[in-house]
């Protein structure tokens, strides 16, 4: 259940591992399956166009055999009697089911803002951007400031809103959140930090303190939500995501995967929810091979990693940052815009970012990670 | 079956996801990260990997043409 990167890679993977009988694949988006990094970078800067995106062709997911269902979404699970509930009004039964549903952009009370989760949505707002016009950002996690460096690339004013003191400071630290404040004040952004914004209204967004920040769009990127709603009254537990065990099951043959699913990370002994596109594929595979192969199953224990690209900067980071209560630069130097950042927890190295570093610098430090004692 | 690795490369990340699944086939540029193909057609001991690699690639960037 979900056609993006998570169910693709499972349902991949499924017959990559010698899986002949029938296989549905189920998606909420009308799209072939296709990818979503690429919609806040690329493609909003028009460098793309979005048949880039498709994560296979068509000849290749028609080498897979799949009944392939897009355009439909799931309205409810029945755990006991093993099938799903479609939008269409269908019933899908199963013996095997891979949830890979993902999330959805929260969004502020208030009509006609953007937001930056689907194909559509990043096209809907390419075509309002462009030299002088007036682009107000709500939220300056990745999402927000990677659009916000597009959108001064192609000459708009931008205001850049965030209600913490300093961008990403609880992912990222203080000092690397502010080296990102920096970056994007430079580039000529009005980033407005501890400001909370109320309502997006006709004319911009009105701010907790009631005052007006006038805009011709507004891109609201304040995060995302679990799409869980239908298994609400399915048994499965659901706390800000699917709960999952150590192999990513929720429930006897039902396992999860990609946003939607919060599992239990034995590498970090913590339980989590990790947006990170090579999450998606990585559970996808992992949650497949437990799916076929329940009694030899393998704890999914990644070392999550991401990156982000604004403006001429590239950052990479691997582990859990989230959490760490020390930061200390390694290599390089935050003044350069060159650096690696080692984050710990408790004496524990859990996480290192690294921005404008060759890979060769960076790969040793993925190394230590895989190496820290759990 | 003989295997052959096309890279798609602007669409690369330089994650070096590849380097760590298949080091036999795949390495980094040292500049900007951008992968680079050590081995475009590997032997069949190589090719588990070259699969797990394609997989694993956040960029859909790396193509595996098998025949």
């Amino acid at each position: 259940m979900g056609a993006s990167a998570a169910g693709l890679a499972a349902a991949e993977t499924l017959r990559r591992e010698g899986y002949a009988g029938k296989l549905t694949l189920i998606g909420e988006e009308l799209a072939a399956p296709y990818d979503r990094p690429p919609l806040s970078k690329q493609i909003l800067a028009s460098q793309w166009e979005s048949d880039r995106l498709l994560l296979r062709t068509e000849i290749e997911l028609a080498a897979l055999d799949l009944d392939l269902r897009l355009g439909v979404a799931a309205t409810g699970l029945d755990l006991a009697g093993r099938t799903v509930a479609l939008a269409d009004g269908t019933r899908v039964p199963y013996d095997g089911l891979i949830i890979a549903t993902g999330v959805r952009p929260r969004r502020l009370p208030g009509q006609g803002a953007h937001v930056m989760r689907t194909v559509d949505d990043a096209l809907a707002l390419r075509k309002r951007l462009g030299p002088g016009r007036r682009l107000v950002v709500v939220g300056a996690g990745f999402l927000g400031a990677e659009s916000a460096a597009v959108a001064r690339g192609l000459g708009c004013d931008v205001v850049l809103l965030e209600p913490a003191p300093v961008p990403l400071a609880h992912a990222v630290g203080t000092r690397v959140g502010q080296v990102f404040a920096e970056v994007h004040r430079e580039h000529g952004v009005d980033l407005r930090t501890g400001v909370a914004v109320s309502a997006v209204t006709d004319s911009g967004v009105r701010l907790a303190d009631g005052t007006l920040v006038e805009a011709d769009e507004v891109l609201v990127a304040v995060g995302s939500i679990p799409n869980t709603e239908w298994l609400e009254d399915s048994g499965l537990t659901v706390a800000d995501g699917l709960v999952c065990d150590e192999f990513s099951a929720a429930a006897p043959d039902v396992y999860a995967a990609g946003d939607v699913a919060r599992w239990h990370n034995p590498r970090f002994g913590e339980t989590m929810r990790v947006e990170h596109r090579t999450n998606a594929a990585e559970q996808g595979m992992a949650a497949a091979r437990n799916l076929l192969h329940p009694g030899e199953g393998k704890p999914f224990d990644p070392l999550p990693y991401f990156w982000s690209d604004q403006y001429d900067m590239k950052i990479q980071a691997y582990g859990y940052l989230r959490g760490h209560d020390s930061v200390e630069i390694v290599d390089g130097a935050l003044a350069d815009r060159r650096f690696v950042a080692a984050y710990r927890k408790a004496g524990r190295l859990v996480g290192v970012l690294a921005v404008g570093m060759p890979p060769k610098a960076i790969r040793a430090w993925r190394v230590a990670l895989t190496k820290e004692e759990r | 079956m003989s295997m052959r690795i096309e890279l798609d490369e602007p669409k690369c990340v330089a994650a070096g996801q590849c380097v760590v699944v298949a080091p036999d086939v795949f390495d980094q540029r040292d500049e900007d990260g951008v992968a680079i193909v050590l081995d475009a057609e590997p032997g069949p001991e190589q090719e588990d990997a070259a699969r797990e690699a394609a997989a694993v690639c956040p960029a859909a960037a790396i193509k595996l043409v098998e025949r």
